[in-house]
């Protein structure tokens, strides 16, 4: 390989001029980490992304608080962290990407680094729009006041624009200012230019983090890695001081043990767990092949894995005291309407009902004066109910929090900062995808030996951006959202059992097991063993069966953002229509289809090679080496 | 003479009254929301802020009118609250003609900031019942402020991505100059000390002569 050729080359032409010579990964030796700390820096950032912030917190809240942490715990120590040290330890040892890996164990799995490929390409494609999204809100964070605070006026200026008075600022800015969307799916729209300026902006930065491959990885994450910990920081002791902080984290954290007996916590837990870590994309496996062999890789996948959920914990405490704060926020301007109304009626003077002995008035009035009282009509309000509006996602990022942001004094540097924090999350995400895709690309040879790493990079960055576009379009967001449930979910599942497969039954427990004393100097211990031959398929099984029991029980839907729906500012709930539901298909079978394929095709030529041995009798071929070199072969390897 | 002065005067005193009638007609409904706006530092409601109201009212009939003389006895009010809220309605000066509640309008949304100034009031807490107040536009800087941030970034992100491509090239430039300097100054050494050595070596008295004859 031209790996392996060109240092020796360069360096006798070196040394015939008699001066010292120093190859580094410049003149085309493999990539390495400048230290470890760039290297779990790296994972970390990889494992630890949006998800972290805006998933958890929601299953949290949903799954009856502090109750979830159990389920949670236990899929982390036995589907996560095996899985994990898994990954790590193959990349290792083998000291190849994705694709090599699994060629290397055994041809016939080949086909599983060609699914992480193509999973890793699709789901940067569409993560980076997230993160072009995230962007657009940052650039309009630094005007005062903040865009998404006020209605703008409608045509005739006499009153604001309708959507907007229907709904709420904060919602007309994100689905009609940001997004524009189309009330369909099937309904294409036109491009959004503004979204493309955005998604050409974060396709720059992340090339330009990936411009010398992991040399400049490793700088940037020093940055990216660690920045959004400072902002969450920042952002916890802020949130703590809000008023209605604590019923937030009250609410997040009051156990509901009953949930425990609903199997479906547990099945989210699993799923969370196992997307939340960033396994089966292949990026964690290159990432660790730069290591050198002797590192303590269970080391660093306990270490990754804890601190990928320490995480998410960590970051759900500043997020529901936002929450808090806001649901108290709401509830007092919905007592001060409702304060208004009754002094304005009742003629009592100014300030004589407050916040305080709102209640005591309320029913005072509802008893002295019933007849007067209903036909105020005023608004119930609940606090209770207001905390019970949970989202997650886009929604919690790009409307929650942004309303939150508009009642905290300072609200552009609350918002910049939350909107850097989000960036550099996804950010540091990215590398891995991007990671996986580069690495199998280089490994499989497709490409031409004389294109320098910048130029490949520049290529796939550009491709991704020109297939992103298709986001940008007015109906992007729903097309999003069938990326983010179908290809960053069920492909993810079967390439995640085929590597445990692969390593355990292809490689075999004991080679495994040398491998890993190879690496960190002793065996594996009955815990892990016993996961991965066991525990973790099993747990793997389970929830890929229940997952495609519960997506195929119901025809698949999605939240439109409908004008004219009678019911607006809800949300229409519509069905995918059939070449949407074609396209979902397609999305979760593409993906997987090249392990099923490249192992047939490696069982029909293994076939083939061995009736042609069989056909050509060598002379000279003493059995008596056969064997040895067979053991030779496999030591090596 | 001055019974006849007093009678016309509760005359119109009643007459005023009767005009005022809540709800109906040319009547508008004001509220005060006094505390709310100031806070500890709210005046209390009395005759004299009711007197500063009329004379703004009257300032504003004025104003809006061009002139015609408004004055503060024009400006009738009836059935005050504990709210701080009343009726209102305004006679055109020197007669008991209500002036039509399109007019008042108007002439209350031409000087509304006057009003709301006189009482440190805003729009909100100083309500005229039916009477909205004008939207404020939103403000639209002349370059959107995300155009510069926008900009900002995105020009660092290419000189940086310029300076690293170009980087690497020009070093590898230079490096080839240096290696070509490294072979020529190899060379030149190695005649040097050629023609060092000759220079060093031992002078041949033999070519001394030459110098000798060549001096003719």
């Amino acid at each position: 390989t031209l790996a392996s050729v060109s240092p020796n080359f360069l360096l006798a032409g070196c040394l015939k001029k008699n001066r010292i010579c120093t190859s580094d990964s410049e003149t085309g030796g493999s990539p390495k980490w400048d230290n470890k700390a760039q290297y779990l820096l790296t994972c970390i950032g990889f494992a630890v992304g949006i998800g972290n912030v805006w998933r958890f917190p929601y299953l949290c809240q949903i799954y009856g608080g502090g109750a979830f942490l159990i389920p949670y715990l236990i899929a982390l120590v036995f589907e996560g962290l095996p899985l994990l040290f898994l990954e790590l330890a193959v990349g290792q040892r083998l000291r190849k990407g994705s694709v090599g890996v699994w060629k290397t164990i055994n041809p016939v799995i080949g086909g599983v680094g060609i699914a992480c490929l193509i999973v890793s390409f699709l789901v940067g494609v569409f993560y980076n729009t997230i993160l072009a999204w995230v962007l657009w809100y940052f650039f309009h964070s630094f005007q005062e006041p903040l865009p998404w605070s006020t209605c703008p006026l409608n045509e005739s200026r006499i009153d604001y624009n309708l959507e907007c008075k229907k709904s709420t600022p904060v919602n007309y800015f994100w689905y009609r200012e940001t997004l524009n969307i189309t009330p369909d799916i099937e309904i294409s729209g036109s491009v959004e230019w503004g979204m493309v300026i955005c998604l050409a902006s974060a396709w720059c930065i992340v090339y330009i983090c990936f411009i010398k491959g992991i040399d400049s990885v490793g700088k940037a994450v020093y940055v990216t890695s660690t920045f959004p910990y400072l902002v969450l920081t920042i952002f916890l002791i802020r949130a703590l001081t809000l008023p209605g902080a604590t019923d937030g984290l009250l609410y997040l954290f009051t156990p509901d043990w009953q949930t425990l007996t609903n199997p479906r916590v547990w099945l989210d837990a699993a799923t969370q767990i196992f997307f939340s870590l960033s396994v089966a994309f292949g990026g964690l496996i290159s990432f660790s092949s730069y290591n050198e062999e002797k590192n303590n890789c269970e080391r660093d996948a306990v270490l990754v894995g804890v601190i990928n959920s320490a995480t998410s914990i960590y970051a759900s405490i500043p997020i529901f005291s936002i929450l808090g704060f806001k649901a108290t926020t709401a509830f007092n301007a919905c007592k001060d309407e409702n304060i208004l109304a009754l002094t304005n009626y009742f003629e009592f003077s100014d300030q004589n009902i407050t916040l305080q002995n709102y209640d005591y008035w309320y029913e005072y009035l509802n008893t002295t004066y019933p007849e007067k009282f209903q036909s105020l009509s005023l608004r119930e309000c609940d606090l209770q109910k207001l905390l019970k509006q949970s989202v997650s996602g886009t929604g919690l990022a790009f409307i929650v929090f942004t309303e939150a942001v508009i009642s905290m004094p300072g609200s552009q540097v609350w918002a910049v900062l939350f909107f850097v924090m989000l960036f550099s999350l996804g950010l540091s995400s990215m590398f891995g995808n991007i990671e996986g895709v580069l690495a199998p690309l280089n490994e499989l040879k497709l490409l031409p030996r004389w294109m320098p790493k910048e130029l490949i990079s520049a290529v796939i960055c550009l491709i991704s951006f020109l297939v992103a576009l298709l986001f940008t379009l007015s109906s992007g967001n729903y097309w999003v959202e069938v990326f983010n449930g179908y290809v960053g979910s069920v492909p993810l599942l079967i390439i995640a059992l085929f590597e445990i497969i692969g390593v355990i039954y292809f490689r075999g427990m004991k080679t495994f097991s040398d491998d890993i004393y190879i690496m960190t100097g002793r065996r594996p211990n009955i815990f892990w063993k016993a996961c991965w031959m066991v525990i973790s398929p099993l747990l793997l099984l389970v929830v890929f069966v229940a997952y495609v029991i519960v997506q195929a029980q119901t025809r698949p839907t999605y939240q439109a953002w409908n004008p004219d729906y009678e019911k607006f500012p809800e949300t229409e709930e519509k069905l995918y229509p059939d070449w949407v539901f074609a396209i979902i298909i397609l999305l979760c079978v593409v993906p997987v289809i090249s392990i099923p394929l490249v192992a047939l095709y490696q069982l029909l030529r293994g076939r083939f090679r061995k009736s042609s041995v069989g056909m050509e009798l060598n002379p000279y071929d003493n059995d008596a080496f056969v064997t040895d070199t067979q053991e030779q072969k496999t030591q090596r390897a | 003479m001055l019974e006849k002065i007093l009678l016309l005067l509760s005359l119109s005193l009643s007459v005023a009254e009767g005009l005022c009638k809540p709800g109906v007609g040319e009547a508008y409904k004001v509220r005060f929301s006094i505390k709310t706006a100031l806070g500890d530092q709210a005046y209390p409601w009395n005759k004299n802020e009711m007197f500063l109201f009329r004379a703004a009212l009257a300032f504003a009939m004025r104003d809006f009118t061009n002139g015609e003389e408004f004055g503060v006895s024009d400006i009738h009010p009836c059935n005050e609250t504990q709210r701080v809220s009343f009726w209102f309605v305004v006679t055109r000066p020197k007669t008991m003609d209500l002036v039509d509640k399109g007019t008042v309008e108007m002439a209350i949304k031409k000087s509304r900031n006057r009003i709301n100034g006189a009482f440190l009031l805003t729009d909100k807490t100083l309500e005229f019942d039916g009477i909205y107040p004008t939207l404020a536009a939103p403000v639209s800087p002349d370059t959107p402020p995300w155009l510069i941030v926008f900009g900002v970034v995105m020009g660092a992100v290419s000189v940086g991505i310029i300076a690293l491509l170009v980087y690497p090239l020009v070093q590898r430039k230079l490096k080839k100059n240096m290696d070509a300097d490294d072979e020529d100054s190899d060379e030149e050494t190695g005649v040097k000390t050629a023609e060092n050595g000759a220079n060093d070596g031992i002078y041949n008295s033999t070519f001394s002569d030459d110098e000798r004859f060549t001096q003719m």
